[in-house]
C-alpha cells in the first residue's frame, strides 16, 4: 500500500468537490426538464433514473418503429388481462354502446366521450409491435385515435406534466410523460387488424404505447386525467406497476 | 502445484493497477447481478425465437427444458414457478448501468495509460500459430506458470481478455439494447442489423452464456495457478513471487 501524500489528499478533494458539484448540477437539470421517473426512490431508484433521463434525452421526438403490413403476425397472442367486473359485462351485452371515455385533470374543457364521439376525432392506422417485458412479441395494425387529438379538443393546460389513464376493472392504472401523450404512435385504439378491437386485447378501448413494453398498454381505458403532480394518484409511484414490483418506465 | 520458480524476487511486484483492481472487481459485482436476474428472467418465457417477433403462437427456435413463471408459456412441467420480474428486471437495468459506466471508466483508462497496448495485445513475437500452441500445449501438460507470467499475462490470457473486452460485452450491451422498444425507436438499425428484436435477446442469452464460460474458465485457471496469490495481487495489487500459493 502506498502512503497517503498531500498531493493525493488535495487531488482526492478537488475530485471529491468536482463530483459532488456535478451532480448537483445534473440533478437540478434532471428536475428542470422533467428527467425523474416518479419511482425514483429506493435502491433501484439510480438505475431507473439513468435509463429514463437517457431515453428521454435520445427520443422525445423519434417515432416507434412501424413495419410493413407483410410482417403482421398471424396469431397474435392475447395475453391474460386482469379480469373485468360485472360493469364490463353489461357494457359488452350493449356492444359497448354505453362506453364513455372521461377526459378530466388539467383541462380546460373536461369531457367524456363515446367511442362514436371519438371517431369523429382524426383516426389513424399503425403498425407496430407489442413487446412483453416476459419476452414475447407480435406484430399487428391498430386503428385509433391518437391521444394527442383528444389532448387537443380538452385544451391542456401548461403546467400539465402527465397524463394518467385508468382501466374500467379499477385495479390497472398507468401514466406517461408529456413527451408520450403527444406522440403521435400514442393511440386510443379501438381497432385491430381492420376489424374492431377485440376483448382479449383489450377491446372496445386500450391505450397503446408502443415506445414502451406490452405493460405500458393498459386495456379497456374508459379514464383520462391530465395533471401536474402524479405523486397524488395512488401510492404516488405514478402507475400501479410499481406496486406489483415493476418499474413506471418501461421503455427497457 | 504452484511455481516457486521466481525465488530471486524477495521484493514485492507491481502487479495490478489502481483502476484495473476497482474495475475488475465492480464488474464482477455488477456481472454477477446480471447473470441471477438475467437467469430470472428467462424463466418467465423460457421460448426463444429467431426475427423480429416470437410468441407461444408461434415456432420456437428452441425451448429450454425448465418450467416457467408464468402459466400462459407451455412447458412439460404442471407447475408454475414463483414470478420475480419485477425486482429482477429493476436490478438487471442497474446492473448494466453499474458495467457499462465501468466499462467506459476501464475503456478510457485502457487507451490513455496504454494498458491495452502493454497488457492485451499480444506481444509482436506471439503473433503466430506457434506461438498459441505453444502455450496451449503447456496448459495442457499442466505445466507451471513460466516467470514472465508473474508480470505479465501470457498470448492465451490476452487473447481471451481481448475478446471479452471488446466482443463479448460490446455484444451483450448492444443485443439488450436491441429489445429495448424505446432504444430500437431511436436507433431502429439496431435491431435490424442483428435479424430482429427476438434474434437479438436470442443472441444476448448466447453470449451471456460465454460470458459465464470465460468465467468459469479464468477461475478455474487463477485456482490453478495459485488462488490466494493471484487474489491478492488483484486486491491490493502487489505479487509476491517467492511465496507459495496455496
Amino acid at each position: 500500500m502506498s502512503p497517503i501524500t498531500r498531493r493525493r489528499l488535495i487531488r482526492g478533494g478537488v475530485a471529491a468537490v468536482a463530483a459532488a458539484g456535478g451532480v448537483a448540477i445534473a440533478d437540478r437539470m434532471a428536475k428542470r426538464y422533467g428527467l425523474i421517473p416518479p419511482d425514483s426512490g429506493g435502491i433501484y431508484g439510480p438505475g431507473e433514473t439513468l435509463t429514463y433521463a437517457c431515453q428521454r434525452l435520445l427520443n422525445v421526438r423519434t417515432p416507434a418503429r412501424e413495419f410493413p403490413r407483410s410482417m403482421i403476425s398471424e396469431k397474435p397472442f392475447a395475453n391474460e388481462a386482469y379480469p373485468p367486473g360485472d360493469e364490463f359485462k353489461k357494457l359488452l351485452a350493449g356492444g359497448f354502446k354505453d362506453w364513455r371515455l372521461v377526459v378530466d385533470g388539467t383541462v380546460a374543457h373536461p369531457m367524456s366521450l363515446s367511442l362514436a364521439d371519438l371517431k369523429t376525432l382524426p383516426v389513424r392506422s399503425q403498425i407496430t409491435e407489442v413487446a412483453c417485458e416476459e419476452g414475447w412479441s407480435y406484430i399487428a395494425e391498430w386503428i385509433g385515435t391518437p391521444l394527442g387529438a383528444v389532448l387537443r379538443e380538452a385544451g391542456v393546460l401548461p403546467q400539465s406534466r402527465y397524463v394518467a389513464y385508468f382501466s374500467v376493472d379499477k385495479v390497472i392504472w398507468d401514466s406517461m410523460d408529456m413527451a408520450d401523450a403527444w406522440d403521435a404512435h400514442t393511440l386510443l385504439t379501438m381497432g385491430m387488424n381492420d376489424g374492431d378491437l377485440p376483448v382479449g386485447h383489450g377491446g372496445p378501448l386500450r391505450l397503446r404505447l408502443p415506445r414502451q413494453l406490452g405493460y405500458k398498454s393498459v386495456k379497456y381505458v374508459n379514464r383520462i386525467t391530465v395533471t401536474d403532480n402524479i405523486k397524488k394518484f395512488g401510492k404516488g409511484k405514478g402507475s400501479v406497476s410499481p406496486d406489483f414490483g415493476y418499474a413506471w418506465y418501461a421503455g427497457m | 502445484m504452484p511455481a516457486a520458480s521466481s525465488v530471486q524476487e524477495k521484493a514485492k511486484t507491481a502487479r495490478h493497477a489502481g483502476v484495473v483492481r476497482a474495475t475488475h472487481w465492480l464488474t464482477f459485482v455488477a456481472f454477477m447481478a446480471l447473470l441471477v436476474t438475467g437467469g430470472e428472467i428467462v424463466i418467465s418465457h423460457p421460448r426463444f425465437y429467431w426475427g423480429e417477433v416470437g410468441n407461444v403462437n408461434m415456432k420456437p427456435l428452441f425451448v429450454l427444458p425448465i418450467p416457467a413463471s408464468r402459466d400462459t408459456v407451455p412447458t412439460a412441467y404442471h407447475y408454475v414457478m414463483p414470478d420475480q420480474n419485477g425486482w429482477s428486471r429493476y436490478l438487471h437495468f442497474e446492473a448494466a448501468w453499474v458495467a457499462v459506466l465501468t466499462g467506459l471508466v476501464y475503456g478510457i483508462y485502457g487507451l490513455v495509460s496504454g494498458h491495452f497496448r502493454k497488457n492485451m495485445i499480444p506481444e509482436r513475437r506471439d503473433w503466430s500459430f506457434g506461438a498459441y500452441w505453444a502455450r496451449i500445449t503447456r496448459y495442457l501438460r499442466r505445466a507451471p506458470p513460466d516467470r514472465a507470467e508473474e508480470t505479465s499475462y501470457n498470448v492465451l490470457q490476452r487473447s481471451a481478455y481481448l475478446v471479452v473486452i471488446f466482443v463479448l460485452f460490446p455484444l451483450i450491451i448492444w443485443t439488450g439494447l436491441a429489445m429495448s422498444p424505446a432504444f430500437t425507436a431511436s436507433f431502429p438499425w439496431t435491431a435490424a442489423l442483428l435479424g430482429g428484436r427476438q434474434s437479438a435477446r436470442t443472441i444476448h442469452f448466447f453470449v451471456s452464456w460465454l460470458l459465464l464460460f470465460f468465467l468459469i474458465v479464468h477461475v478455474i485457471m487463477v485456482a490453478r495457478s495459485g488462488f490466494r496469490r493471484r487474489m491478492r495481487s488483484m486486491i491490493t495489487g502487489y505479487s509476491r513471487g517467492s511465496e507459495e500459493g496455496q
